[in-house]
């Protein structure tokens, strides 16, 4: 049992992190651009199909990330300054609907270009290993690898954030925008850098998950709405937010789905726990979702100043 | 920004909406809804059942989108969970149908007083947020009614359930294509009718207020809140009507009906005819399922015209269809 929680704790975390890059991303748009993107799930997924094309042709999953980075980056840019830089005037709703547009098209593109099947990448033997990090308790190599790359990146973005002129930039943007671009900075060069971010952020979980899951059509368009569930809870524009709501619903997500059934057999012995606890563990991250903006409908850490 | 906007032009704004709209929107609405009348009782002269029933889909669905122009046009609540209702709808005239109650009677009322229930659970937690925290609250939920309807392995799960006989209305046999279009066609004109009557009421003027200036409204003494959540509730019943129709349209339910993708396209559907007018739902969705059947015929790729309509829609074309006919006949 606790063999099976500390594996499961494991997991719950390396759901986080991933989370944390997708969630990033989405909360310095939307913080600093006011800007909702639900699109930001199909960079995930370029991201992964990018990586899958560049590992095979290259021949290695490392150089294979390597080279998606810089594409996935110019994906983003151009996106913002073709699509989303014309929409940041407009309302939520606008926003909504064009990135709604924007999945459809990523999705028939990919689908145009890699074909329907989903692709699995091949990992190098020194990742696709298992390690022992505990006495008896055996974790893969590589999801040891996601969470320490996804931890080291949530590092370097505080670090980013804190104490580089870009990030006092990006801080003083969140706060007031109007401000920033009086005191003469190019704000649109700053946000389309800001979205070029953001992108990299959510490809780089796609490439990360794609050696486990295989790159799919829609991969994006379930966790992106996760990745919303994150912002929301941690609090939109809040980075620390971000982080603490996305290990929080990662592992809550992940020890639902594995424990959840188990306990309610603890209260109820009917088979009504069969059925409740699936569903329930489906549910739990919307239903917390729900009690957080009930309670504080501003989210858990909201940025100071708005 | 959209609020001074409408201080401009107040004098449009404060006139009630007309039921057939004016001018040229007059003729166009006239023409729309005998068109919509006529063309299916032409095709089922000819024999030709699929054009029937294509035309029924057009009108189950306007129902949805018609509540949800009732709330997102005209009270400013950007609903992103609305396919939800649809869903409860359909699974009200499934699970007493898998029970063998087959009536009507108990179906239609309970699909409506189920999604009456969950839109006031739901809505008096969710209006407590505004703007996108709204947006996505309201996700969350159906998303929530999604994941339970996909557990109950009794009903189907994620195979869906079939529909072994449609409701039964008695003196109405809706099995024939022909019945079942009429009374969807008759409800639709209905819904119309009551939305029409809601926005030009007391009660319609204060939740357009709220949209256009919550404080306002509180500051002369109106319990917004209430008065949104009614709306609220009214708009997620009649969507519960909708979905009891597509079920008995489909023969089939199945919890797919309430993923985020069909909110998001019903929200097409309403911003594509114009959110806000009376009829401009109706056109809306007749454009988009239109053009989904016609690109669907010629590529299974169609999602990539459609997306990039989608996007120039949103970024060129301001109120609408329904606006863009207006403003054609203004110039």
């Amino acid at each position: 049992m606790s063999t099976l929680f500390l594996i499961q704790l494991l997991n719950g975390l390396q759901l986080g992190v991933l989370l944390f890059l997708l969630a990033a991303g989405l909360t310095l748009v939307f913080g600093i651009m006011d800007f909702v993107n639900l699109a930001h799930g199909s960079l995930y997924m370029l991201g992964a199909f990018v990586c899958a094309s560049l590992t095979f042709f290259t021949g290695s999953f490392v150089w294979g990330v390597v080279f998606a980075i810089p594409i996935i980056a110019i994906i983003g840019y151009l996106f913002e300054v073709l699509i989303v830089r014309h929409l940041y005037e407009s309302n939520h709703l606008d926003h909504v609907l064009a990135t709604f547009g924007i999945i459809l098209i990523a999705d028939t593109l990919v689908q145009l270009s890699w074909g329907p099947e989903g692709i699995a990448i091949p990992l190098p033997d020194y990742l696709s290993g298992q390690v022992e990090i505990l006495p008896d308790i055996i974790f893969p190599t590589f999801r040891l690898l996601i969470i320490s790359s996804g931890l080291l990146i949530a590092a370097g973005l505080y670090w980013l954030i804190t104490y580089t002129r870009l990030g006092m930039l990006i801080r003083a943007g969140a706060s007031n925008r109007t401000m920033v671009s009086a005191l003469g900075i190019d704000i649109s060069t700053l946000f389309a850098g800001v979205f070029a971010l953001g992108a990299v952020l959510a490809g780089v979980a796609g490439m990360l998950i794609a050696p486990i899951t295989e790159a799919t059509i829609g991969m994006g368009n379930d966790i992106i709405i996760t990745a919303f569930v994150v912002i929301i809870v941690g609090g939109i524009g809040s980075m620390k937010g971000a982080f603490i709501a996305a290990i929080l619903i990662g592992i809550i997500d992940t020890l639902g789905r594995s424990f959840l059934k188990d306990i309610l057999e603890i209260f109820n012995e009917s088979a009504s726990a069969e059925t409740a606890g699936p569903a329930l563990s489906s549910m739990l991250i919307y239903i917390i979702m729900a009690i957080v903006l009930a309670l504080r409908p501003q989210g858990l850490f909201p940025p100071k100043v708005r | 920004m959209s609020a001074q906007k409408k201080a401009a032009n107040l004098d449009e704004y404060l006139k009630a909406p007309s039921l057939f709209g004016f001018g040229i929107g007059r003729i166009m609405t006239i023409v729309l809804m005998v068109l919509l009348f006529i063309l299916p009782l032409i095709a089922w002269y000819m024999g030709n059942k699929f054009y029937l029933d294509f035309s029924s889909r057009i009108v189950c669905l306007a129902i949805a989108a018609v509540s949800l122009n009732l709330i997102l046009g005209f009270g400013g609540m950007v609903s992103f969970g609305h396919a939800a209702f649809v869903g409860i709808g359909a699974y009200a005239v499934g699970i007493p149908s898998h029970h063998g109650y087959e009536s009507a009677w108990l179906h239609f009322p309970l699909a409506m007083i189920a999604a009456a229930f969950f839109a006031l659970v739901t809505g008096a937690i969710s209006l407590r947020t505004k703007g996108v925290y709204f947006i996505m609250i309201t996700m969350a939920f159906a998303q929530m009614a999604y994941y339970f309807f996909l557990s109950l392995e009794e009903y189907g799960g994620d195979d869906g359930m079939t529909l072994w006989s449609r409701s039964d209305f008695g003196f109405l046999n809706i099995t024939d294509k022909l019945t079942f279009f009429l009374l969807s066609y008759a409800l639709l004109a209905l819904c119309i009718y009551l939305v029409f009557r809601i926005v030009n009421s007391r009660f319609g003027m204060v939740v357009r207020g709220c949209n256009s200036n919550e404080a306002r409204m509180k500051s002369l003494g109106y319990n917004t809140y209430a008065y949104r959540l009614t709306a609220y509730v009214i708009s997620g019943a009649m969507c519960g009507l909708a979905g009891a129709l597509m079920a008995n349209l489909q023969d089939f339910i199945t919890a797919d009906t309430m993923t985020w993708t069909r909110s998001g396209e019903l929200m097409f559907m309403v911003i594509l005819g114009g959110a806000g007018s009376v009829f401009g739902p109706i056109f809306g969705t007749g454009v988009f399922l239109l053009f989904e059947e016609i690109l669907s015929a010629y590529t299974i790729y169609w999602h990539l015209p459609f997306g990039v309509l989608l996007i120039l829609s949103v970024l060129f074309i301001k109120g609408g269809v329904n606006g863009l006919i207006q403003r054609a006949w203004k110039t």
